[in-house]
Parts: C-alpha cells; sequence; structure tokens
C-alpha cells in the first residue's frame, strides 16, 4: 500500500512500515556512504561522538553529483547498501531508524533491523534525477572534506521509497523473485 | 598521413562526457522504451516508467541521469595513418575528462591511490583502451561507468571441459548474485576466450555496442538470445524487486584462445548504459 510518512520516523511509523509498501518520506533525513560510515565507525570506536543523532533518523546512502546554480542538489539517486553493511548495524543499535540505498542487506543487518524496529527502503538505483526532484533542500554538516562524500542534511518533500526489509525481517528482494521466477 | 591536434581530442572528449551522462544513446533509449510495455510485473511497470521520467527530466534540466557519473572508460581507435601533434595524446584524454566532469556539473567519483582513497577531484585518470586500426580516421567511445554495476562483474577461468553449459552458467551466476545490486535492468558484456585481461576487455566493449544488435557469429547470437531469455525468467525484474524485465541484452565478444584454458568475463551494467562515440 501506499504511505506517507514524516521523518524522523516515529517507532510506530516504522513498525507500520511493511515489505513492498511504497512510501512518500517528508522532512529530514541525513546523507551517509562509504567514508563518512567509516569515519564515523572510528569515531565511536574511540569512544566520540557522532555528526547528528541516530535515533529516529534516516541515513539515505548517497552521494550527490553538483548542484547547478540555483539549485539545491545535482543528481542524486541510491548507491548500493552492502558496503555499509559493516557499520550499519552499531548505529541501527544506537537508534538509528531508516536506511534508504538499493541491494541486499547482509543477514547481521537484518538481525539489527528487527532487533531496533527499524527498516530498510530501496529507492530506484539510477533515477538520480528524478529523485532529486524530492529534495527542497542541502547543507553539509559534517566531514565537508569528503567532497560527495560529506554528511548532508536534506529536506525532503514525497520522497520515494519502496519498504524491502520491514521491523519483522520480512525481505521484498526475495519474495518478489519468486513471484515472478519461470524456472 | 593524416595530422590531428590533441587539442581536437579533448573538445571531444569533454564535450562526449557530457553527453553520455545526460542523455542515453538512441537504442538503450528504445529498449527501455520497449520494457515498459512488456513488463509484466505493476511494481516493475512503475519503476520503468520511473526511469523514463528520469531520461526526460536529466535532458530537459541537465542533472546526470545517475549521480554516479562513473569512471570515465575510454576506447580509442586509431587508424595507424594518424600523426597527433601538439601534446601527448594521453594528457589531451585526460584533460577531456577532467574538463567535461568539472564544467558539466558531473560527479567526481575517482580516488588517485586505491588504498590511500584520496579523491582526485577532477575524476582523472580515465581508464583508456587503445587499439590500432588501418586508415586516417579516430575513432573515439566514451563510456562512463558506474560501480554499482561493476562491483557485481566476475572473471572465471573455467577448464575447456567446461564447454558451452560452463560459460552459459557463468553467465547466469555473475546475474544472479548482482541481483538488485547491479540496478536492472541490466545489460550484460561477456568476454569469452583470449586471455585473463583480454576477455575483461572484451566483456567491457560488449557492452558499447548496441543492444539491438547481435553477434555475426551464429552460435553466438543464440547464445545470446539463449542467455537473456533466461536471465528474463529469473524473476529479478526491475530495480531487482520482481519482474519479467532483468536484462535489456546480453553482448558477447570472442577471441581465439589457449589449448588449455576458456577464460570468460561477465561485465555488468545498470539500465543507463552510457556510450557516446564520435569519428573524427
Amino acid at each position: 500500500m501506499d504511505r506517507y510518512i514524516n521523518a524522523p520516523i516515529s517507532a510506530e511509523a516504522a513498525r507500520q512500515c511493511k515489505a513492498g509498501d511504497y512510501v512518500y518520506i517528508t522532512g529530514t533525513i541525513y546523507t551517509a556512504r562509504d567514508a563518512a560510515h567509516k569515519r564515523m565507525y572510528e569515531a565511536l570506536e574511540k569512544g566520540g561522538t557522532l555528526p547528528m543523532e541516530m535515533k529516529n533518523n534516516v541515513i539515505y546512502y548517497m552521494g550527490p553529483s553538483p548542484a547547478r546554480e540555483g539549485r539545491p542538489i545535482g543528481s542524486a539517486g541510491p548507491t548500493t547498501a552492502s558496503r555499509m553493511d559493516k557499520y550499519a548495524p552499531s548505529l541501527l543499535d544506537l537508534g538509528l531508524i531508516g536506511m534508504i540505498g538499493k541491494g541486499k542487506r547482509s543477514e547481521a543487518v537484518k538481525d539489527a533491523i528487527v532487533r531496533n524496529g527499524a527498516v530498510y527502503f530501496a529507492a530506484v538505483g539510477g533515477a538520480g534525477a528524478l529523485l532529486s526532484k524530492s529534495i527542497l533542500s542541502s547543507e553539509v554538516i559534517a566531514y565537508d572534506d569528503l567532497g560527495t562524500e560529506a554528511i548532508r542534511k536534506l529536506e525532503v518533500k514525497d520522497f520515494p521509497v519502496i519498504v524491502v526489509i520491514d521491523s519483522e525481517g520480512n525481505n521484498l528482494y526475495e519474495t518478489a523473485i519468486e513471484e515472478y521466477k519461470e524456472e | 598521413m593524416r595530422t590531428i591536434q590533441v587539442e581536437e581530442i579533448t573538445k571531444n572528449i569533454k564535450e562526449m562526457c557530457i553527453e553520455a551522462n545526460h542523455f542515453l544513446a538512441p537504442d538503450m533509449d528504445t529498449a527501455l522504451k520497449k520494457a515498459v510495455q512488456e513488463e509484466k510485473a505493476p511494481l516493475g511497470r512503475q519503476i520503468l516508467s520511473q526511469l523514463q521520467d528520469n531520461l526526460k527530466i536529466a535532458g530537459e534540466d541537465m542533472i546526470p541521469i545517475c549521480q554516479d557519473t562513473g569512471m570515465a572508460v575510454i576506447f580509442m581507435e586509431i587508424g595507424q595513418e594518424v600523426h597527433f601533434e601538439g601534446g601527448t595524446l594521453e594528457d589531451a584524454i585526460n584533460e577531456g575528462v577532467r574538463q567535461g566532469y568539472v564544467e558539466g556539473y558531473l560527479r567526481k567519483s575517482v580516488v588517485g591511490d586505491p588504498l590511500i582513497r584520496e579523491n582526485t577531484k577532477d575524476n582523472t585518470p580515465a581508464v583508456i583502451h587503445y587499439e590500432i586500426k588501418p586508415g586516417d580516421q579516430v575513432k573515439i567511445t566514451v563510456a562512463p561507468k558506474g560501480f554499482g554495476s561493476e562491483n557485481m562483474s566476475r572473471v572465471f577461468m573455467l577448464k575447456p571441459a567446461d564447454g558451452m553449459e560452463g560459460v552459459k552458467n557463468a553467465v547466469l551466476t555473475a546475474v544472479k548474485d548482482a541481483g538488485p545490486n547491479a540496478c536492472p535492468p541490466m545489460v550484460v558484456g561477456v568476454g569469452i576466450g583470449g586471455t585473463f585481461e583480454k576477455c575483461a576487455v572484451m566483456a567491457k566493449k560488449a557492452l558499447t555496442r548496441s543492444v539491438d544488435e547481435h553477434s555475426e557469429i551464429p552460435y553466438v547470437r543464440e547464445m545470446e538470445e539463449e542467455l537473456l531469455q533466461k536471465i528474463n525468467q529469473s524473476g529479478i525484474g526491475p530495480g531487482g524487486l520482481g519482474g519479467s524485465t532483468t536484462a535489456l541484452a546480453v553482448n558477447i565478444n570472442t577471441y581465439p584462445t589457449h589449448i588449455a584454458g576458456l577464460p570468460v568475463a561477465i561485465n555488468i551494467c545498470c539500465h543507463v548504459n552510457r556510450h557516446a562515440v564520435r569519428v573524427l
């Protein structure tokens, strides 16, 4: 079913998201990909703090192309989530409630999603021009030196995603393929 | 002997980097439009029609089709009657990439060292493949390659006894392992034969062949058709979310090989299979 939810996402709204639901997210989300995750992870290992609060927040695995003058952002589609699998469980255990990316996740990530009542969303990979239209503003809040990999705070309106792994551990990638397999 | 100023190479490569990242070649555009009509899954059709919207916005508003504007892979097919003047060819090519990525608002995705990992901030260097051909023309193919799909590519050093079935299984294994990570519907480039590196380069070049063109070798053509059908029966579908459109084409190139070997490379590309071609 179609759902319209606000970010940060409440625990209740996250639990209502079921694998296969089409969800439109409005509110504040954060970007982070490979290099930013590595830095956050190292900061946690050293007992340091993260650049943003994890509780009820959403991380979008995305590194945009540069914005043309007068626009909030350039092309802005999801990157492959599995490269963040090493780091995601620690962030989920700190309260991260949503991740937006594309592609498969590890069992450890799925377990952390279930343990914390979180949700993994997919945005359509390779549709960065279209997805950029749902981003109202973008501001680098940390790790500026990482360029496209810096952490950005985004204001989004009706940002379209699909629930792939829900808080009960259902995985759309596994069930949908079975439905259309002709072997 | 024909003389070409290398600044002409720079200018063309700059324009081609920008063009390839905003407009798909006609063969890809047609294949994606056809896929919307033929996809069986409702969610699959929705995703494919979003890809149509995405291409329209990319062209009209000059926003790259995908934020991963790739590492610039460039095939230079150079006629042996050509002489370059005004600097080194390699510098001229990289200058074209630099200008295209900086001035074209394309993402800089290249790190200067694979382990130190500092961004070069201008997307150079390119990966350049040179071929010397007869004649006095220069054919340039610019194929920016995203790494979501590149990461799912494989090389298998099969045994001669594995034969045709072994090759087919290798391709299907690579595609199934790639699944949603490679942003399907994908294009599958395959190189069979040669050596370890030769089959990989053939697989890459196969991705630049039009998706509506088949191999001229009859048995290879049959294998392309059979593999495409089997891949589309896998259920992976658009975005990996289920459906009947998992690949748009399987393009296979072959080359003689050693009596002891059967190398196979599978280079997977997402639906943003970019290639711009110019002949100077």
